[in-house]
């Protein structure tokens, strides 16, 4: 049990030092000096260059050698300072997150667990039913074939500009401004909708289709067979088998949770949808290398985090994740 | 034990996670070959990725103009321009059978990089054990949790040009990790069989007993994993590429639509621009999946229907 934790333990927190790093070097790897960039958009006198370069340099910190800027980095990391972001200034780049973060995980996780839910419900049933499987699995199939941007762009299309249901783009009506209301709420779910759909339908597929081939080889299993053997109503072999299929899902639940932050980026820029996605582009756009570094840093932290309770999850769920602690199984 | 079962929300394809079967021994390779012309899922994916395949090669034989010749902009599908023209009247279909290849082309890249680092790693780590797969384990870890998409909007950030080699290899660096743990877990229980003790026995090296006794016995599986990678990172593709984060050179699927979206198509009702290349690539990828699935149940009896 300990060596399980402690070897889950040293994993996330290289996994994190190796993220902070990269997130770190990428800038610095780049060819260009970055006072340099930022001083070139001024017309200066060679003089008034050089004493300005070197100013600029110390407040930076970008004079120091790049052992110490690395330290100073992770300074500023663990003591909460993210930096100031250039394009929003002068907003802190983790206010900027905590901002957008609501709208990306209202967007994302109802999306993702529904779909996992309505997903594996849909493949359980459809396994070895000849009917429903015959109508399940081709519809899954196109449903896990469909590039999302397509999708984000056929269903607004049809819902929004030509039958007029559904609003294309924002997070709310343009008119308003963000408030505990009712007219805002309401106007948040009209625009909440259609993102979600898209979330919703293009992993649909994936779980059923998942779920539909795991209850297939669990029905073949020699634990199903035993309970068949000894009289047991095919409604309680299946559940049996439902439950043990579930576990491989869990695990992929648990990596679509994670990626859920960064996940949504196509989403958002589709919509124009208010959250970390669009964040990241106006990162981008703005040249706001800090907001960028920032993002990135956060969510490789939520990646971390819903791995992390993923694995507390199986240990409770799966008994021989238990029984793997004590001995070595492949 | 379970192929490729990440479901991440965006462009990931999923397998469910049986265990995998193991390759027919010569003599039931008829039997095999068999099965696969009567599934009738394997012929029909099969036949139908073909069209694909044919339409990718020579649609730009039969296109009517060239992709870089400009004709009057934004017009609807007509016997002149079968597809309509874009925003700079260019000829849609010349773009879509052109946009076609480079997905194909990503895809094989973004497939073969990712079989190929996966196996590597994976029998590495399957066939030595002890710490060198712990620290083989530990890299897979990380990978997998690292996002693509962010690490690659961080580096497009910094690099100007990129070009379909940069987006397929991306694409296989980032994607190894399920072909790794796969393997890695089948090298695990094949290790342990009694005609690898022989192989042992008879003085063979390790590289040699991975490569003639323990891959061959994957093999199928293998090449199962490699047409779901090769999906997989099509689908990958066009999400990079409608961002605009694609190849810089060059037009792909994804590029039209991304297109299509900054000249605001949707909103002007330019169906044909936005349509159907997205309807082409479920085309194509579906097909593969349908065949991968007949392709499944030829190798595995245990799937096939009774």
């Amino acid at each position: 049990m300990r060596r399980y934790f402690i070897r889950k333990v040293l994993t996330y927190a290289l996994a994190f030092f190796v993220g902070v790093t990269i997130d770190w070097a990428i800038p610095h790897m780049m060819p260009g000096d970055p006072v340099q960039l930022y001083l070139s958009n001024f017309n200066l006198k060679p003089a008034g260059y050089e004493a300005l370069y070197k100013t600029m340099s110390q407040a930076f910190g970008t004079n120091l050698p790049l052992w110490e800027q690395y330290l100073h980095y992770w300074k500023g990391l663990l003591t909460g300072n993210w930096g100031i972001s250039f394009w929003a200034f002068p907003a802190p780049v983790s206010t900027l997150i905590f901002e957008a973060l609501p709208y990306t995980l209202a967007l994302l996780v109802p999306a993702i667990v529904l779909s996992y839910i309505v997903g594996n419900r849909l493949g359980a049933a459809a396994a070895r039913r000849r009917v429903l499987d015959n109508t399940v699995l081709p519809a899954g199939y196109v449903f896990q074939a469909i590039p999302y941007p397509w999708l984000a762009l056929a269903l607004p299309f049809l819902l929004g500009v030509v039958w007029h249901v559904f609003p294309i783009s924002g997070g709310y009506d343009r008119s308003l401004i963000p408030a505990f209301s009712w007219t805002f709420i309401a106007s948040l779910l009209y625009h909440w909708f259609l993102p979600f759909l898209t979330v919703f339908l293009v992993a649909l597929g994936g779980w059923a289709i998942g779920m539909r081939n795991l209850v297939i080889y669990e029905l073949e299993n020699d634990s199903s067979r035993y309970l068949r053997a000894l009289g047991a109503r095919e409604r309680v072999v299946r559940r049996y088998a439902y439950r043990s299929a579930s576990l491989p899902q869990l695990s992929g639940l648990a990596l679509a949770l994670g990626v859920v932050v960064g996940g949504s980026i196509v989403t958002e820029y589709a919509f124009s949808y208010p959250g970390i996605g669009r964040l990241i582009f106006q990162a981008i756009s703005n040249q706001d290398y800090f907001l960028l570094q920032g993002i990135f840093i956060f969510i490789i932290i939520g990646v971390l985090v819903a791995n992390f309770i993923i694995d507390i999850v199986y240990v409770v769920v799966d008994p021989r994740t238990r029984l793997s602690m004590q001995g070595e199984s492949s | 034990m379970s192929a490729l079962k990440g479901s991440a929300p965006i462009g990931t394809l999923t397998t469910g996670g049986p265990a995998p079967p193991l390759a027919p021994a010569p003599r039931r390779r008829r039997e095999t070959l068999y099965y696969a012309v009567h599934n009738k899922k394997l012929v029909f994916g099969l036949s139908l990725e073909l069209v694909f395949v044919l339409a990718a090669i020579f649609g730009p034989v039969i296109a009517l103009h060239n992709m870089t010749d400009f004709f009057a902009s934004n017009q609807a599908p007509s016997g002149q321009h079968w597809l309509g023209t874009d925003n700079l009247g260019h000829d849609l279909f010349a773009e879509v059978v052109n946009g076609m290849q480079v997905s194909y082309l990503v895809g094989a890249i973004g497939a073969l990089c990712a079989a190929f680092v996966g196996m590597a790693l994976g029998f590495t780590a399957g066939w030595r054990g002890g710490f060198l797969d712990e620290v083989l384990q530990m890299i897979t870890n990380i990978v997998v949790m690292i996002p693509a998409l962010v690490l690659l909007i961080v580096i497009g950030a910094y690099l100007k040009t990129r070009g379909v080699m940069f987006e397929g290899a991306f694409i296989g660096l980032t994607t190894w990790p399920w072909v790794a743990r796969a393997v890695r877990a089948q090298t695990f229980t094949l290790k342990s069989r009694e005609f690898v003790d022989l192989a042992r026995l008879s003085g063979k090296r390790g590289t040699s007993i991975v490569i003639r006794e323990i891959a061959p016995n994957m093999a199928s599986y293998l090449f199962l994993v490699v047409i779901l990678l090769f999906g997989s990172s099509m689908l990958l593709a066009a999400n990079f590429d409608f961002l605009g984060l694609g190849p810089t050179t060059g037009t792909s699927l994804g590029n039209i639509m991304n297109q299509s979206t900054l000249w605001s198509a949707l909103q002007l009702h330019y169906w044909w621009w936005f349509l159907p290349p997205g309807i082409l690539l479920t085309g194509m990828v579906a097909a593969l999946l349908i065949a991968n699935v007949g392709l499944d149940e030829v190798f595995n009896p245990k799937l096939r229907e009774q």
